[in-house]
């Protein structure tokens, strides 16, 4: 009796928030037929934020990607005071509102900024162009590889890496043959979920865009500037392939913890102040 | 054996330097300082402008509106996210597997989307917002919109977070319970609840967290009229707008300032329930 209760509140409570919104997504982006719907995904604005979207997610990973390995070795492998201070200080990101992520940049590269003299001289724009959605994007996904590597990479342990050197490794060797290998789900699993927040970014991105068309809109850009023109059609049909790529992120998500259970509960519901998991019992 | 005998942990492993190095400076550039300009910029004005501009009405109503339906909205996910948590972790029902990863959407599911759709639901026109209307409720372009789409922001953070402390519950402390006669209701409250409150204040701090500083779900569901239902972050970007950015900057350093104050206000409740607890 309360079995079914619960069950019957927890996916009344899911269908509401969670699935007929997505529904939605796909039902508008369909409602005036197919023929409409691939119009408005190849239209040149639209393919034109496509293909920003994918640059900026192409230049954002890698960045975190390589300062995620680098913090997570520096954190796992060694001791050293401040540690805690710095696993709070690469989690700020977080915490901090998208917008307020935006408005720094423009603080520094903005035409009254501390750099925009300079940039201004030399003719290089940062704010409102694509420069700055890059800059932007990073620092929103900045901790998502490194709170997805730390933990695993501190239960593992430096036992296998130890050996290695103990066998005359050089530190390339054990990172690419060693550790690499131990990690690589661990990886896949934070680019994944970093690429999603890259692609999707809305907040910081509106703020030092510009909204040039065709030229500083990534797709949920796109999306917003259709959807306020009263383009409902086109706006849910870029909307749609978004929903995809999330529906695809989840399918990934499951996948991989699926291969490494442990990945679940190392995600991201974490103490944002300790970056430790809930207190266990 | 020196080396510990002076308090420093021995450092086989190579790379120490330059992987902290890489680290602090990549944080410093990224992150660190373009932070510092907003509190530089804040007062830019001087005490006396930060002051006017943090007290405006319409400053401290969007302030208010943020930290308020950011509040209800993480209420209401801690009581629907340890329903979901409990039900994923101790039933069997179809579609469990697919339940479970469809909890994940929201922080999968760009903000801008999450936003267009929930409008087109909850619209007087949509496919809630029409039953609604009915009854006479107004949901998309009020407040209560932008508590909808703060709660659909927020819900991952209190489920992600319970669902391992259910995983870890001892069925057996429930069952003495029950043996030694107390009810369902009784074992929830003086079994259950004692263990799962502090992992629930972490979820509902995660939830409010997010929820303050949302951007993209919430303006397309709110109306944006200033006073009744402009957010804090909006009101960042009017002003940004208009090149007030001394303006925008001390809002921005109001937010921090609150969000931060209140995460360590939450932290500090959860120190204190889980030592008089007697846990770890």
């Amino acid at each position: 009796m309360a079995r079914r209760f619960l069950i019957g509140c927890a996916l009344l409570f899911m269908a509401l928030f969670l699935a007929i919104p997505l529904l939605t997504v796909f039902t508008q982006a369909l409602a005036t037929g197919a023929a409409a719907y691939l119009a408005a995904i190849s239209e040149p604005t639209a393919l034109s934020a496509i293909k920003l979207t994918l640059m900026v997610a192409a230049i954002s990973v890698p960045l975190n990607l390589v300062f995620g390995v680098a913090a997570a070795w520096a954190i796992a492998k060694f001791n050293f005071r401040g540690k805690s201070t710095l696993i709070t200080l690469i989690d700020l990101p977080f915490a901090i509102s998208p917008v307020i992520a935006g408005l720094t940049f423009i603080l520094l590269f903005g035409a009254t900024g501390w750099f925009g003299g300079f940039l201004r001289a030399h003719h290089i724009r940062v704010v409102f162009a694509v420069p700055g959605i890059v800059l932007a994007t990073t620092f929103v996904t900045f901790p998502f590889i490194a709170r997805e590597l730390i933990p695993v990479m501190q239960s593992q342990g430096n036992n296998d890496e130890e050996t290695a050197l103990s066998l005359g490794a050089t530190g390339w060797q054990i990172f690419w043959r060693v550790t690499l290998p131990n990690i690589r789900w661990a990886l896949l699993y934070g680019v994944l979920l970093c690429n999603a927040r890259a692609m999707g970014e809305f907040g910081a991105v509106s703020v030092v865009s510009g909204h040039v068309r065709g030229l500083t809109n990534t797709m949920p850009l796109h999306v917003e500037i259709l959807y306020n023109d009263y383009d409902y059609t086109a706006a849910f049909a870029v909307a749609s392939l978004l929903a995809l790529l999330a529906l695809l992120t989840l399918a990934g998500k499951s996948f991989l913890e699926w291969r490494q259970p442990e990945l679940r509960r190392t995600g991201h519901a974490r103490d944002a102040t300790t970056m430790k998991r809930p207190p266990r019992v | 054996m020196n080396a510990l005998a002076a308090g420093r942990p021995r450092r086989v492993l190579p790379g120490f330097g330059l992987t902290l190095g890489y680290t602090m400076l990549y944080l410093s550039l990224l992150v660190l300082i373009p932070l510092s300009t907003v509190f530089v910029r804040s007062l830019g004005g001087g005490w006396l402008h930060f002051y006017d501009a943090v007290t405006s009405p319409r400053v401290l109503a969007a302030l208010g509106l943020s930290f308020g339906a950011s509040l209800i909205a993480a209420l209401v996910n801690s009581v629907f996210g340890l329903i979901i948590a409990w039900v994923l972790v101790r039933y069997a029902f179809p579609f469990k597997r697919v339940a479970d990863a469809m909890v994940d959407l929201p922080f999968a599911l760009p903000t801008a989307v999450a936003g267009i759709a929930l409008t087109a639901l909850y619209a007087p026109n949509g496919w809630l917002g029409r039953g609604l209307a009915l009854l006479g409720v107004k949901v998309a372009f009020t407040p209560l919109g932008i508590v909808v789409a703060l709660t659909f922001i927020g819900l991952p953070f209190v489920v992600r977070t319970l669902q391992p402390v259910i995983e870890d519950l001892d069925h057996d402390v429930e069952q003495a319970a029950w043996t030694l006669g107390a009810s369902g209701a009784q074992t929830f409250a003086r079994v259950m609840l004692p263990v799962l409150w502090p992992p629930m204040l972490t979820g509902f701090a995660l939830a409010f967290a997010r929820a303050v500083g949302e951007y993209g779900s919430v303006i397309f569901i709110a109306g944006n009229m200033p006073k009744s239902t402009e957010i804090a972050p909006l009101l960042i970007v009017a002003k940004l707008e208009q090149y007030d950015y001394a303006g925008a900057s001390a809002i921005a350093v109001v937010m921090m300032v609150l969000s931060f104050t209140i995460m360590l206000g939450i932290n500090a409740l959860q120190n204190w329930a889980v030592t008089r607890h007697g846990e770890r």
